[in-house]
């Protein structure tokens, strides 16, 4: 009873003053409330819309020019996809490629990340900078300077060749993020940690390693992303005896019907969608995003 | 007409010799420092510092920013090697140690309390990494209980530290380092980030417990009330040196520099001596407490002036009065000198004529302290 009083006396305040002060302005309000919501449409339409069609035409049996719709629905397609063992075994070196690259690269870069975060040696700046060289040439020149290299060196079609390509790619996500990562992380902590009877290397896991987690993290997310997504290289290392989904796409934009594409290409945005939604909820919603001040 | 008084120092650590003989469960080792010498980016930080602090003894290193006092800190704490000295905790020398194996546990300004483990956990880490002998997980619950209700935290164990206030991160700190029941207790400007109100509580706590346990501290503080309050003894440093090393009452009462005098507390300093209650020019600097100034307000208009001005001192006029709470400060005119004044109860009005008299003052040539002097 006290509580319902008590909800009902406070309700009205709340709503009181929100008329009085739209009344003045409530026209300009109405127009900008509705360009949000046409820019908002149109963005959604610009994003969805593809992906909407993406999603239509892989069900699609056949779908003529003048029908806004498919003429009718097969999953055919989807079978054609699971059926064709190319295909199988391009998802496969995908799945492959992808981890063992974030894991190579983490392995190269988080050092180096660390080393530029914590100590000051010479040519440390130009070292930083430098890691954009491999991204700041067209890629393609850079690869066939790198195909060049591979042929004298018996890299071309090898599972190290491509992975060599995979792993140049997410040096610079690997090296600067977890170097800022590592950088953000107070020093007084890991002073603390000394100070409790830490040593350096249990300081790092202890304390600056769960720190730099999330930057860390976005950095793997990233280098995973490029490796799934890195074609040029693949192809022109890998073809035809290592084919991955990314260069598999070619072959089937060319040779198979839309269709197949379609449902290829869901196939290849599936994980890329998976691990932005997990990157999502650690990173943002994760307790180690939450405010915590420190000097 | 004047008096000397000599300066000599009470028996230092008394009453903390006391309470770490009250309870014996914990054996607290002193400090020893001894001929610190620290040179950073071709600047002298610290210069030849000599230090002992008695076991179960509280210090306090007091001095503006930049003179040396955290540097100090940092290297008994390890984090900072010195050029040359030693330091012994108890007995041993632990100079050339880091500071995981230094006796010594520190609470930090901003507490650096790790953000990713729980109150329990960040007061536990320390006991975790006990080797010889490994302590079980009992063990460690059991201390860290003990040691969280030493701080009344034990309602925010689980809690993580971005979730609890600055007061309680603090005792979370304060735990943290209690736990590994160490030698040597140091606190750096433990209660800079706190209110002013939380402040005068925690230091009252800090201080307790201290007590409690008998457990050799140091504090490093720029705040001279809070150094006051808490301290067996304070060191004033300044420019890498230890001005004064006495009790708080003594440094305040027999300041050995003209630095302590007007670091601690206030101070009137003029140029000259004292002479016939006159401040005449000349060489020396002499210093005057303002609570040893004494006004008497002339209220009948100069009828009974002649009875006033030989024994109260020179005609005064007030040309500004600041209420500072339970006191109120005076700047006064006098024909020799402006000196300021504290007073209680009635307050002068701006303007008001009287007379001002100088009850004690101290006379420092170079810079050190010759004399303290009382009018008769």
């Amino acid at each position: 009873m006290a509580q319902a009083t008590l909800e009902s006396a406070a309700a009205p305040r709340e709503s009181a003053p929100a008329p009085a002060e739209a009344k003045p302005r409530r026209s300009g309000k109405a127009a900008t409330g509705l360009l949000t919501t046409v820019l908002a449409l149109l963005l959604a339409l610009f994003i969805i819309g593809p992906l909407v069609w993406l999603g239509v035409r892989a069900f699609a049996d056949t779908w003529t020019y003048p029908h806004l719709w498919p003429d009718s629905w097969t999953t055919h397609w989807w079978q054609v996809v699971f059926g064709d063992k190319a295909l199988g075994v391009a998802v496969q070196n995908s799945l492959f490629f992808a981890p063992l690259t974030v894991l190579v690269s983490a392995v190269i870069c988080l050092p180096a990340a660390y080393a530029f975060a914590r100590f000051e040696f010479p040519g440390r700046r130009f070292f930083l900078i430098g890691l954009f060289a491999a991204n700041a040439f067209p890629k393609m020149g850079l690869f066939v300077s790198l195909a060049a290299l591979f042929y004298a060196l018996n890299l071309m079609n090898s599972i190290l060749g491509i992975l060599i390509v995979h792993v140049l790619g997410t040096i610079v996500f690997m090296t600067w993020i977890p170097s800022a990562a590592f950088a953000a992380v107070p020093r007084s902590l890991e002073e603390a940690a000394r100070d409790a009877g830490a040593s350096k290397l249990r300081v790092f896991f202890s304390v600056t390693l769960p720190m730099a987690l999330p930057g860390i993290l976005v950095a793997a997310i990233m280098s995973f992303l490029a490796s799934f997504d890195e074609a040029q290289g693949t192809y022109l290392v890998g073809a035809p005896d290592y084919m991955t989904m990314p260069t598999q796409m070619y072959s089937l934009v060319l040779n198979y019907p839309t269709q197949v594409a379609a449902v290829f290409s869901i196939l290849l945005a599936i994980p890329s969608v998976a691990l932005l939604l997990a990157a999502h909820k650690h990173i943002i919603g994760g307790q180690l995003a939450e405010g915590f001040q420190i000097k | 007409m004047t008096t000397n008084q000599t300066l000599s120092s009470s028996a230092p650590g008394a009453v903390a010799a006391e309470a770490a003989a009250s309870t014996p469960t914990r054996r607290s080792g002193g400090l020893d420092v001894r001929g610190l010498h620290k040179v950073l980016g071709g600047r002298t930080i610290i210069d030849s510092l000599d230090m002992t602090v008695q076991p179960g003894e509280l210090v306090s290193l007091l001095g503006p920013s930049g003179c040396g006092k955290t540097t100090t800190l940092r290297m008994i704490a390890g984090f900072l090697a010195p050029d040359a000295g030693s330091i012994k905790v108890g007995d041993r020398e632990v100079v050339h140690l880091g500071p995981e194996q230094r006796p010594s546990a520190m609470v930090f300004q901003n507490y650096a309390l790790w953000p990713h483990m729980t109150v329990a956990k960040n007061v536990g880490f320390p006991l975790k990494l006990r080797k010889a002998p490994k302590l079980s997980k009992s063990v460690i619950a059991e201390r860290v209980e003990a040691a969280l209700a030493l701080v009344n935290l034990v309602h925010h164990k689980d809690s993580r530290p971005a979730r609890i206030s600055g007061g309680e991160q603090q005792r979370t700190a304060l735990a943290r380092a209690l736990v590994q029941e160490p030698e040597l207790l140091l606190l750096d400007e433990p209660l800079s980030n706190l209110d002013a109100k939380l402040r005068v509580k925690v230091r009252e706590d800090i201080r307790e417990i201290q007590q409690r346990l008998g457990i050799t501290t140091l504090i490093v503080t720029h705040d001279q009330e809070e150094a006051m309050s808490m301290s067996d003894r304070i060191a004033v440093m300044n420019q890498g040196r230890i001005e004064q090393f006495s009790t708080p009452s003594e440094l305040y009462s027999a300041p050995a520099t003209e630095f302590v005098a007007t670091f601690i507390g206030s101070l009137n300093r003029l140029e000259g001596r004292v002479e016939d209650g006159r401040v005449v020019g000349g060489e020396g600097v002499v210093g005057i407490r303002p609570e040893d100034v004494v006004f008497v307000e002339d209220t009948d208009g100069g009828v009974n002036g002649a009875r006033h001005s030989a024994v109260d001192g020179l005609a005064a006029t007030v040309e500004r009065v600041v209420p500072r709470g339970h006191f109120a400060e005076l700047y006064l005119r006098r024909e020799d000198a402006e000196l300021r004044a504290f007073v209680t109860g009635a307050l002068p009005s701006v303007g008001a004529r009287g007379y001002a008299r100088i009850e004690k003052w101290l006379d420092f040539a170079d810079g050190k302290l010759v004399r303290q002097e009382v009018a008769q």
